[in-house]
């Protein structure tokens, strides 16, 4: 069950970014010298510094490169999850999730055709994931972003 | 006014007493004195003082608390601290008679200055271990003044208590006093047009000309400089209103300067590294400390008649010691602060910049990538308790910079930790 259930693990990559211009140009620099796409990303503000957050079509390949140039970054796990692309789309989520008492810690979304798409960071995303699917709502697999 | 002859003999005289005094009191100082192979009797005139040993920061560090102190324990009855380059304050103690010596040389300054007993004094300096508060405070009320012990803080408050006592002077750091000034504008209220203040007592932090004219012109105030240290009791000297130097008492300062490299004495009129013996202290006794500020001596006779050496303003340090908002802070202190820290690495930085009139510091810090999480409220954290480790040691409050690992400079010989944009 497990196994199954990792599918749907996005391995996002957070990226710490101190408070000067140009961090989010040299980001998108390495991922487009390495060929790698950004399939979605937003930027939290800290104090005085920030993290970008991102999902990329190579993961591995892109924490390396950017490894390499100095950038401080790791994985987060986060689930993507497919939202009707209509009013109360969005309600009818985040309901069943307080309804379960699952808490987002941040969430970003992005709109894909003919669908959005809610990305979500949880601190128990196993059981975000059993809740989602068990609902009806469809969860986006980690490999369909390759 | 004391003939300078007199002067000089009646120091030669104490100084004798006190080399006498610390070679059969003082382990401390016997022990200084044989290693330099120095006795009481190779003193037999005031030049003769560039035989003895030289007194440092450090010694007084490693002898703390009270090691170096001779006066018994009964008859201490006061301490201070000032905070201390390793983390570790440096305690001063006081006998009664220290603590006389004290106000009556602050009390002396502030009369060359033109204050006397009908003034209103409104103390605006940290009350407590830091010897500014008191300092002061003793000081006004020796020469009959009336004393406002505001402390630090509220200014608004502060500019109330000017207008509604009749203020006359101040006492507190420049920078402070031309916030003052801000604020008082702020609340309609002209420093110069509105309330009695002429004088202030400042000092405790490197200022300028400008600075001066700038305080004049604007608060109607004339800026006296006062210097002092916690080492040598806290302050103790001011300019009088003739405003050519700070004056040295003679009998209870014996002044020097020597080239900071040599040690050697430089010559007349010639900048170097400040010495200073206290000739009356008590139960923490100095003997030629050198006390790191850069100046120059003058011992011409001043306009005002005084014969006591006076130090044009003070222009630079030997050390790397930084003076924000009052409060000395040395770049050791902050690294000592941050290697507690385990999200953070060796390399720091400091940045100090004048926003208005205060002082502002940042610190740089490389967040170690094992360190970094996705979770700004727990790299928030990190951040928080950076700064109030720093802030709990320094007194100073600091901004804390993350920036990524091996982004801060590296440097090959001495580091250049510090970045100092204030324009004094």
């Amino acid at each position: 069950m497990a196994d199954d259930l990792d599918r749907y693990k996005i391995k996002q990559l957070s990226i710490f970014s101190e408070n000067r211009p140009g961090r989010l140009m040299d980001f998108s620099k390495a991922m487009g010298e390495e060929n790698i796409n950004i399939l979605a990303f937003s930027i939290a503000e800290g104090a005085g510094y920030g993290v970008i957050r991102a999902f990329v079509s190579d993961p591995e390949k892109a924490l390396r490169r950017l490894q390499e140039h100095g950038f401080v970054v790791r994985y987060t796990d986060v689930i993507a999850i497919h939202m009707a692309d209509k009013p109360g789309g969005l309600y009818d989520l985040t309901k069943v999730l307080k309804e379960a008492g699952i808490n987002i810690e941040y969430a970003y979304a992005y709109r894909n055709e003919p669908g959005a798409i809610l990305v979500i960071r949880v601190e128990d995303i196993e059981r975000a994931i059993s809740t989602i699917k068990a609902s009806g709502a469809k969860l986006l697999d980690a490999s369909s972003f390759k | 006014m004391m003939p300078k002859v007199e002067l000089k003999s009646l120091q030669y005289k104490l100084l004798k007493n006190l080399v006498n005094k610390l070679y059969d009191q003082s382990r401390f100082y016997r022990t200084r004195m044989e290693s330099k192979g120095v006795t009481p009797d190779d003193i037999r005139s005031l030049d003769d003082m560039a035989k003895l040993p030289f007194m440092t920061k450090k010694d007084y560090r490693e002898n703390y608390p009270d090691k170096i102190f001779i006066a018994p324990k009964e008859d201490i009855v006061r301490y201070h601290a000032s905070s201390g380059t390793t983390g570790k304050p440096t305690i001063v103690g006081y006998t009664r008679n220290d603590i006389d010596n004290w106000s009556e040389s602050l009390a002396r300054s502030i009369t060359s200055a033109g204050l006397g007993k009908h003034d209103v004094v409104q103390v605006s300096n940290t009350y407590g271990l830091f010897t500014g508060g008191l300092g002061f405070h003793y000081a006004a009320e020796r020469i009959g003044a009336a004393v406002v012990p505001a402390s630090t803080g509220n200014t608004e408050r502060q500019v109330e208590l000017i207008q509604d006592l009749g203020v006359t002077a101040m006492a507190c750091t420049p920078s402070y006093m031309i916030h003052v000034g801000e604020v008082a504008e702020k609340m309609g209220v002209s420093l110069k047009n509105d309330t009695k203040l002429r004088y202030g007592l400042l000092g405790a932090e490197p200022w300028s000309d400008k600075m001066r004219d700038k305080i004049y012109d604007s608060l109607g105030v004339k800026g006296i400089n006062c210097f002092g240290a916690s080492e040598l009791s806290g302050p103790l000297f001011s300019e009088c209103e003739h405003q050519q130097g700070i004056h040295f008492w003679g009998d209870f300062a014996l002044l020097e300067i020597v080239d900071p490299k040599t040690g050697e004495p430089v010559g007349a009129g010639e900048r170097g590294e400040m010495v200073l013996t206290m000739l009356q202290k008590e139960a923490f006794p100095l003997i030629r400390y050198r006390i790191g500020d850069l100046t120059v001596m003058d011992e011409e006779v001043c306009a005002c008649g005084r014969t006591h050496p006076r130090i044009t303003r003070i222009t630079g340090r030997v050390d790397d010691m930084l003076i924000i908002r009052g409060i000395n802070v040395f770049p050791s202190q902050v690294e000592y602060s941050l290697n507690t820290n385990p999200e953070v690495g060796n390399e720091f930085q400091i940045v100090v910049e004048r926003k208005g009139a205060l002082d502002t510091m940042m610190v740089r810090v490389e967040l170690k990538p094992e360190a970094f999480t996705d979770n700004i409220l727990e790299l928030n954290c990190i951040r928080e308790r950076i700064a109030h480790k720093l802030r709990s040691l320094l007194n100073v409050n600091p901004v804390i910079e993350l920036v990524g690992p091996g982004t801060l400079p590296r440097f090959e010989g001495k580091a250049k930790r510090v970045i100092d944009r204030r324009e004094i």
